[in-house]
């Protein structure tokens, strides 16, 4: 596993601007909520963790990568754009009629999506149900499913944790993109569910709790989740929403930008702070 | 009365209730369908799924009581090739999973077969929060779906093969009460999308499904004594409706019945109304549940006191029969 930190870090650069750039010319979308997750999205596509064949998207034997918070669908195109799984100037397309590029995952339209998503708290039941169907066919692959923080206010994630763990389901990992906010503020003040690596835990399951923005740390955290044997892993990544951009976020006076595209005249200024980043 | 389960006055030998039906239907075709697995909400001694998990243990997964959580696995497994069948309650497949059964299910346009046990009032003593009675309605909303209720054990057994051999998301509705059999048991046709006439008539068409399939039967001998002739038509695919057998039903027939154990809105009767308003009004009656919820009591009463029963289903032919002369 090659996994070389400062080529990644260069990807999920381009994969940041590649988020501002498409929901700036869709004039809609959550840049702000895909950005949190790039250093996560970019190290399970391009640091060697998952097998995946861009020309046979639907290769059984695939690793599975599940975006629950299809709302941050912009982070994975970006990624699926740099893999190859279309061109890159199909990013521009997002949320136009007739693009496959919709404004939430959708699976039938997008060869290489996993699951249709955009009703939060679903997607790690489906993930339970790969990881279930690798068991049945005694596959080896491994399903990655990405949850909110927000998003673990429903209910039926906790369903999910349960079940998963009834059934030791060491080929599946939840990583929590754990951005601190949703859509209308602080995750803790709506609706706190800390400690969120306590709860999984209690359901048992193995957690790890990094720096998601760290690309050290989110490498090595995938890392530890092969060793891990009897048991799914949650990973709780913290990040900040809008990482790449959170000056300019500050200048403008909402360190949230829930739901909010980057406008044109700002965008330069934003695609230079990411350009600039460590 | 020989018990709370063995229900529904007819003339015609009792049958199995077609949730048992389905169960032994799907534990003999186990072994001939290896991409089924099966996922339990922790019902499958009511829903009868677990014969099959006795049969087959490594393709069937208990995942406790939570169904929004059943139907997103079965979403996944769908996802990578299996064929997951996942049964509940009526009432709690459908309306508790709803939004999962349109994101994880409808939406990707999967594999899955959805099925709904102890629906409608004649579960019985249990009472109304465990009777799906607006089932038909909800499945009917979810885009791609085929929608599927069976009026006996032959039907149910013929309907689970065919539903399994369908490549798409489905709906079956299953029963409690051991009902009246409509088929024989060596001949049941099932075709999805394809209407059974199962007596022809002139004078009025009864179309109905589920249960109501043999009050229709034990109507149309009743309506035969009084000099009117009633075609009986066993729509067992709600969706697609077979609109050439009710246009032809319309058209033939001149007046129509529709009979269910359903709420008013939303199910078959709604469906036929839309088709023949739209290509051969005629006047057309409902037995239905109408607006209300079911309560406790036996299966027998319950039918009697929410009008679900042959003599109403006479009561509406003779009065659509009425209407057409008017």
């Amino acid at each position: 596993m090659p996994a070389n930190l400062e080529e990644l870090k260069q990807r999920a650069k381009a994969i940041r601007i590649e988020i501002l750039k498409s929901t700036t010319e869709a004039g809609s979308g959550h840049p702000s909520s895909s950005m949190s997750a790039a250093e996560v999205v970019t190290a399970l596509y391009f640091g060697g963790f998952m097998n995946y064949d861009p020309k046979q998207p639907h290769w059984p034997d695939r690793d599975r990568f599940i975006l629950s918070k299809g709302h941050a669908a912009p982070v994975l195109y970006a990624a699926m754009a740099e893999a190859g799984y279309f061109p890159k100037d199909q990013l521009m397309t997002l949320r136009k009629l007739g693009s496959p590029l919709e404004g939430h995952p959708n699976m039938k339209r997008l060869p290489g999506i996993e699951a249709s998503t955009g009703s939060l708290g679903q997607g790690l039941s489906i993930g339970v149900g790969h990881a279930l169907a690798a068991r049945v066919d005694g596959k080896s692959y491994h399903t990655y499913v990405m949850t909110g923080d927000g998003e673990l206010g429903q209910g039926q994630i906790w369903e999910a944790a349960a079940s998963a763990a009834k059934y030791k389901l060491e080929n599946l990992t939840c990583i929590v993109d754990r951005n601190h906010f949703q859509q209308t503020g602080a995750a803790e003040d709506v609706l706190n569910m800390d400690p969120i690596d306590g709860k999984f835990a209690a359901f048992g399951w193995h957690t790890q709790v990094i720096n998601g923005n760290d690309m050290n740390e989110v490498v090595t955290a995938l890392e530890r989740v092969r060793a891990v044997k009897g048991q799914p892993t949650c990973i709780v990544s913290l990040t900040h929403k809008g990482q790449g951009m959170l000056k300019l976020l500050e200048k403008l006076g909402d360190t949230n930008f829930h739901g909010k595209p980057m406008k044109p005249q700002d965008l330069d200024e934003a695609i230079a702070e990411v350009e600039a980043s460590a | 009365m020989a018990g709370a389960s063995s229900a529904l006055q007819s003339k015609r030998a009792i049958g199995k209730a077609t949730r048992d039906a389905f169960g032994r239907a799907l534990e003999a075709l186990g072994g001939d369908y290896p991409n089924v697995v099966v996922v339990d909400a922790d019902v499958s001694n009511s829903t009868r799924t677990e014969w099959f998990g006795k049969k087959f243990p490594d393709r069937f997964f208990n995942i406790g009581i939570a169904e929004s959580n059943l139907v997103g696995i079965a979403g996944g497994l769908a996802s990578c090739g299996k064929t997951p069948v996942i049964a509940s309650f009526a009432a709690f497949i459908l309306c508790n999973a709803y939004d999962q059964l349109r994101m994880a299910v409808a939406y990707p346009k999967l594999n899955v077969k959805v099925v709904g046990s102890h629906a409608g009032i004649s579960i019985g003593e249990d009472g109304a929060s465990q009777m799906g009675i607006e089932d038909v309605s909800l499945a009917c909303s979810l885009p791609g779906f085929v929608v599927v209720v069976t009026a006996d054990e032959a039907s149910t057994r013929a309907a689970t093969k065919a539903i399994l051999d369908y490549q798409g998301p489905v709906y079956l509705r299953t029963g409690r009460p051991d009902v009246p059999k409509v088929y024989t048991d060596e001949q049941a046709p099932f075709t999805i999308g394809k209407a059974n006439v199962l007596r022809e008539g002139s004078d009025v068409s009864i179309i109905a499904y589920g249960l109501m399939v043999a009050s229709a039967l034990d109507a149309a001998d009743e309506l035969a004594g009084k000099g009117i002739e009633a075609r009986v038509i066993d729509m067992h695919t709600i969706k697609p409706l077979d609109r050439e057998a009710v246009l032809a039903a319309a058209r033939e027939t001149g007046a129509i019945v529709v009979a269910e154990e359903h709420l008013a809105h939303g199910g078959l009767g709604s469906v036929v109304a839309m088709a023949i308003a739209e290509a051969q009004p005629v006047p057309i009656r409902y037995v239905n549940l109408n607006d209300s919820f079911g309560e406790s009591g036996s299966p027998e009463a319950l039918l009697e006191k929410y009008g679900l029963t042959a003599s109403r289903v006479v009561e509406a032919a003779e009065a659509a029969v009425l209407a057409k002369k008017a």
